[in-house]
């Protein structure tokens, strides 16, 4: 196969995109842990460390851009670059959520109160291992895999439904727990956003192998829980 | 889409090597179609065989039918031929005449002698090809005495002097630099609104910029040039049907 130069260089943007989702992955499974270690060092840290996702993306993206200018891809290695363009950005997004997460461990420092952690840990592990699997999925172009993932949504969004209902009862218990539940609640919105943007990740998977562009899951759901 | 030539069954051979081997096509009229492949896959042969100028090579046999319009290319008088159909070169190859005199000839050729006539249709073609406002005041000089550029638009202001339905381009912007090239791409554009226009190029990011249809020819393992895909220039760069167009159009092989 010809275009080793080309290849060399696409591959080493692969091995940044895939650096840079098990730093996100890392960040959101620690993220969790500091909520339920109350963990403040851990937290401020997670909070600081956001700076380096977003540096490793523009750093990627910069790299995308120089191999488009200077290579010409065409075709399936064009949605490849574009794709991967757009995956960075999901990634970042999803760092962010844990940064989201770990500021909630610090704005609950003091608090003493009960969390619905084994809810929030199961959707952090479910939503980080969907997001290995699409990355997975994404890097060996293996879009039937992919096209199955965001099936697994589903769980995450019972679990959050779930850990909803317990912030709302303790809103209703006592007025004093609106503050400190609606932490919460964000905390379980922003892992069912992540869940949701590895459905995107999924989606350029597919793309890159047939060319086309489209949902891969519609919940219906959505449309009345959807509160961003 | 409606076709300005259609081509079926088409075999082309240099003694009893085939170099092109059932093409069937129909190019679509007042749009630009970039004939893309592989060296020696007999895209050249093929856009030669439109105006016949394979016929000058001893040897040469064909089949199958290529028709401009209603009329059989394959039948027509050569002469009659050309007049419809015009050719510009890869490296431009003005007469050895005045600008006047280059983008005369075709017309004087067909037997217009009306002075006032000739100056209309040199102007006219000038103009057609962008290059009327670098030359009009100097009409007489040479030819030759342009930059490379300037002498490849003469060249296709001397092809759309006899009014030609088709244009055939080939490689015609190989031996020009990039601000030359750009011109010769704009210039093809405004081109397709009175003519077809056929270009064979090596550079795809040349037949991904400036043509609205793609043809793909590659070869059989015996050398023979055939057609793999033809389609929209939009798909083919970006979707292409047929793996061995993917593998090309993104320098894999060929």
């Amino acid at each position: 196969m010809a275009r080793k130069l080309f290849a060399r260089k696409v591959q080493n943007i692969q091995d940044e995109v895939l650096l840079l989702g098990s730093m996100v992955e890392e960040a959101v499974t620690k993220s969790v842990v500091t909520l339920k270690n109350r963990d403040f060092n851990l937290a401020k840290q997670i909070y600081h460390d956001d700076i380096l996702l977003n540096d490793k993306r523009y750093a990627i993206e910069n790299a995308i851009l120089i191999v488009i200018a200077t290579q010409q891809p065409m075709a399936r290695d064009l949605r490849q670059l574009a794709s991967m363009l757009d995956v960075i950005t999901e990634l970042e997004r999803m760092g962010d959520y844990a940064k989201g997460i770990a500021k909630v461990t610090i704005k609950l420092q003091n608090l003493d109160i009960k969390l619905p952690i084994n809810e929030i840990e199961m959707m952090a592990e479910l939503a980080v291992g969907m997001l290995h699997k699409a990355l997975t999925a994404f890097i060996e172009g293996d879009s039937q895999t992919a096209a199955q993932i965001p099936y697994e949504d589903d769980a995450v969004d019972k679990l959050y439904e779930s850990i909803y209902h317990k912030s709302v009862e303790l809103m209703m218990s006592d007025p004093e727990n609106i503050d400190h539940s609606n932490l919460i609640m964000w905390v379980g919105h922003n892992l069912e956003r992540l869940a949701d943007r590895v459905t995107n990740i999924c989606e350029r998977t597919v793309f890159i192998s047939t060319g086309e562009l489209m949902e891969l899951e519609i919940d219906e759901e959505d449309e009345d829980l959807e509160t961003e | 889409m409606d076709p300005k030539i259609r081509v079926t069954n088409f075999n082309f051979f240099y003694g009893k090597f085939q170099a092109l081997r059932n093409v069937n096509i129909q190019i679509p009229a007042n749009e630009i179609t970039a004939v893309i492949g592989p060296s020696g896959c007999g895209k050249s042969t093929f856009v030669r065989s439109f105006n016949r100028m394979n016929d000058l090579i001893a040897s040469v046999s064909m089949n199958g039918q290529i028709f401009l319009d209603d009329e059989n290319i394959l039948e027509l008088n050569p002469v009659l031929l050309r007049k419809k159909i015009g050719m510009v070169f890869q490296r431009p190859n003005p007469f050895p005449k005045s600008i006047f005199e280059n983008v005369a000839y075709g017309p004087r050729a067909h037997g217009i002698k009306n002075k006032t006539e000739l100056e209309s249709i040199v102007e006219k073609s000038l103009v057609d090809a962008f290059l009327w406002d670098e030359v009009k005041d100097d009409l007489n000089k040479s030819g030759l005495a342009l930059s490379g550029g300037q002498q490849q638009r003469l060249c296709i202001a001397r092809a759309l002097a006899v009014k030609p339905d088709l244009i055939l381009m080939d490689e015609p912007a190989s031996a020009l630099d990039p601000i030359a090239t750009m011109k010769i791409e704009e210039l093809l554009q405004d081109l397709k609104i009175k003519y077809t226009i056929l270009i064979v190029t090596h550079n795809m990011q040349q037949a991904a910029r400036a043509s609205d249809f793609t043809a793909f020819f590659s070869m059989h393992e015996d050398r023979s040039g055939y057609l793999v895909e033809f389609g929209e220039t939009q798909k083919i760069f970006t979707n292409p049907s047929n793996k061995i167009t993917e593998d090309y159009i993104t320098g894999r092989f060929g």
